[in-house]
């Protein structure tokens, strides 16, 4: 018998004699009264941004607001307080850049890893972002770009629009679609192994910071 | 390899012995499950060790604290632990089906199934298939299943280099040492060990660093970042495996487990059966129930999740591995199976006596803690690890912060139960190390009794000694009047206790307490 035919019918085995509270695999499947955890956002618009802005500056982001209007100068201030000139952007960002840097589009062929090393940061955008948690979520459409692409360089400047943002983490996982690769980060990489303190940043991005626009 | 004959179980009484017809254990000899020594003998040796007790009490309060601060801010947690224990029970009642569905999900994404009866079926995929890549180096993401398995030394055996990446699994690597902590393996360094592993380990580190925990994360950094940039073979396990789409997640702190799933060319993914989830929606559930129950934050920095393999994007050579190793022998348990619901938070570990005292080493395997007790003597069989189910108090605080609502203290005496009836239809006594924990257990979880007993007892008589019964009534008797616990079934334990003593001296037996009270964690 193959390994697979073997463990399914161990599991059919013990179903037969391990089934214990939890009903067997016959019984009719009980009638799903839904969940009884919060699944819809009880904050409007202006709160959801707020608390979504608390949340990643709680986990040491860098968040800014900006309008449509002003939505260049706040990208252009993020890149030139972090003195970044050599950006990764993803194929579709568009997103105004400052003249001062040289955008490098992720397309074939692809950087190298070692030559997303080489880069001063990464500017994407985001698919979801979650406010009660401080998440920002990027699935890697042509905002975003591949995943190594917001990994190896050391800064990451993401650009949320307030329709993207949800009060729960229920509500994030309703609008993402489980085909696509899903990256959740939340506040920049960090690590708490030597005694339990608090450093950021081992080998994600060091810096995350977050631009809203509303408006 | 055991031929399985795939007959129907018999209904007999939990604990009944191995049959053919009954799911083998994790097999003896690979993997670490199993201790060399018996707790109590573990136990000792981890008590007399001060800076470790320091470096977890310090840790385990620190990591209480941060957990009921961010639980406290949701309104639905209750709500959410009964989703998830809902879900997890649903799953194991229907374990056949789910993963069938994974298979075919992954598989219609471009992945490869494989499926491994054990710790050695599961080493031997792995190393072929990283042979198949070509490669002799692979970059590991943390992963207990791994661990469990033992696949670093089945790898090492084939030539094959395995690099640990998380921080602590690094500190525990490079310092030759084993995990003592689910979450924090390397718990019980401090600083300046770390410092002094660093300098001597890793090769490549100034003479000059300190042990200031910045700059020791900024050598790990380094030291990592050429083998995640060359690297072309990552290992990972899994948190959760959704059935419905076929997606795996893995939830991290670093960004090292976003480099193992992202850049190398080949993925493998060990994951027990027992993680797969049915549906897409089920993570909004886990996703908030973990983090909060693990580290104490609201979500934790990096959560990935792929879907077989994406074009253009991260490996195109993707494998999961679906590990059994015991897992179907816990699941014919009625009771027992409720430990397969486990998410490795570890927050039963930060709250219990048991641990805060021992750290992880004592209990001998991956598992430690509350849902170690619980889970590796199912896995391995309970008599080769006989002396685990009486690691605890049975307060039940690990009960009360559980997650998925995972009732420990009623899984432990069920497993006491097992062992002695094991034991009596075996005409075995139980082992005296059992035995000697109960009261082990009495003495740790409360700090002024251990210091009593130990200032009683400089040599230490009273934690047991092995083969020596005689010496436990007391502390035993104190514990069975003691505790308001749930308790074994009466008539084995006392027909055991009346064979070897002939009267009650040492008070009435564990089964006279018939006034317990129901744990509720509402
Ligand atoms: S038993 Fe519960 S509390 Fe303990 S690690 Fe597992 S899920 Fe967490």
């Amino acid at each position: 018998m193959s390994a697979r035919d073997e463990v399914l019918a161990r599991i059919r085995a013990a179903a037969r004699t391990g089934a214990g509270k939890a009903g067997t695999a016959s019984s009719p499947a009980a009638p799903s009264p839904g969940p009884r955890y919060r699944t819809r956002s009880e904050l409007a618009g202006p709160q959801l941004l707020e608390l979504l802005a608390s949340r990643l500056t709680d986990y040491r982001a860098l968040v800014h607001f900006a309008s449509a209007a002003t939505l260049a100068d706040e990208i252009g201030a993020a890149l030139q307080r972090r003195q970044a000139r050599r950006i990764v952007v993803p194929p579709a960002l568009r997103l105004p850049l400052p003249s001062f840097v040289t955008a490098i589009s992720d397309t074939r062929p692809f950087l190298s890893p070692a030559g997303l090393a080489a880069v001063d940061g990464v500017v994407t955008r985001a698919a979801v972002a979650i406010a009660e948690t401080g998440t920002i979520v990027l699935d890697g459409s042509p905002g975003q770009g591949r995943r190594a692409i917001s990994l190896v360089p050391d800064y990451h400047l993401c650009v949320v629009d307030a329709g993207q943002v949800v009060h729960l983490v229920p509500e994030a996982v309703a609008r993402l679609s489980a085909g696509r690769p899903l990256t959740w980060i939340s506040g920049p990489s960090a690590t708490s192994d030597i005694e339990l303190e608090r450093v950021e940043g081992v080998h994600g991005p060091r810096t995350l910071e977050v631009v809203l626009v509303s408006g | 390899m055991t031929t399985f004959l795939g007959l129907p179980g018999r209904p007999g009484r939990p604990g009944s012995r191995q049959s053919p017809s009954e799911p083998p254990h994790a097999p003896r000899g690979v993997g670490h499950l199993r201790a060399a020594d018996p707790f109590p003998v573990a136990a000792r040796r981890a008590l007399a060790d001060a800076q470790l007790r320091r470096n977890l009490s310090k840790a385990t309060t620190t990591i209480r604290a941060k957990r009921a601060a961010v639980v406290s801010e949701l309104p639905d947690w209750e709500e959410l632990r009964a989703a998830g224990e809902a879900i997890k029970a649903a799953t194991m009642a229907d374990l056949d089906r789910y993963l069938g569905q994974l298979e075919v999900a992954v598989t219609a994404r471009g992945g490869t199934v494989h499926w491994a009866r054990d710790a050695i079926e599961a080493g031997n995929i792995v190393t072929a298939l990283v042979q198949a890549a070509g490669a002799t180096e692979v970059v590991k993401v943390k992963s207990l299943a791994t661990d469990e398995i033992g696949l670093n030394d089945a790898l090492a055996a084939a030539g094959i280099a395995a690099y640990e990446t998380d921080l602590a699994e690094l500190i525990v690597q490079l310092g030759h040492d084993r995990p003592s902590h689910i979450l924090v393996p390397a718990i019980h360094r401090n600083r300046s060990e770390i410092r002094d592993i660093f300098l001597r380990e890793m090769g490549d580190v100034s003479p000059d660093l300190t042990d200031d925990p910045a700059a020791l994360a900024e050598a790990a950094r380094q030291h990592l970042r050429r083998k995640f940039l060359s690297a072309t073979v990552g290992i990972s396990g899994a948190n959760f495996g959704v059935a419905e789409t076929g997606t795996l997640c893995v939830v991290e702190s670093e960004g090292n487990g976003r480099m193992c799933v992202t850049l190398p060319q080949t993925l493998i993914t060990v994951m027990g059966i027992e993680k797969v989830i049915p549906s897409w929606a089920d993570l909004g559930v886990f996703l908030q129930l973990l983090p909060r129950s693990s580290t104490g934050e609201r979500m934790n920095p990096y959560t990935s999740m792929w879907t077989g393999v994406t074009p253009g994007d991260g490996p195109q050579s993707v494998h999961l591995v679906l590990l059994d190793n015991g897992r179907t022998a816990a699941l014919a348990d009625p009771v027992g199976r409720a430990a397969l619901h486990c998410i490795r938070c570890s927050a039963c570990l930060n709250v219990c006596p048991v641990y805060e005292r021992t750290g992880g080493h004592a209990y001998g395997s991956v598992y430690p803690g509350p849902i170690g007790a619980v889970l590796s003597p199912q896995l391995t069989g309970i008599e080769d690890n006989a002396s685990l189910p009486y690691a605890s108090s049975l307060c039940g605080a690990c009960y009360d912060v559980c997650p998925v609502k995972i009732n420990i203290p009623e899984l432990l005496v069920h497993l006491r139960a097992r062992h002695v009836e094991e034991a009596r239809r075996t005409h075995r006594l139980p082992s005296a190390e059992a035995i000697t924990m109960a009261a082990a257990s009495y003495l740790l979880a409360d700090p002024g009794r251990l210091a009593a007993a130990q200032s009683a007892s400089r040599s230490g008589r009273l934690l047991g000694r092995r083969g020596k019964i005689t010496a436990l009534p007391p502390p035993l008797a104190a514990w069975t009047r003691a505790r308001d616990a749930p308790v074994p079934p009466p008539q084995t334990f006392r027909q055991w206790w009346h064979s070897q003593h002939g009267d009650d001296r040492g008070g009435p037996a564990p089964g006279d307490r018939s006034d317990r009270s129901d744990r509720s964690d509402q």
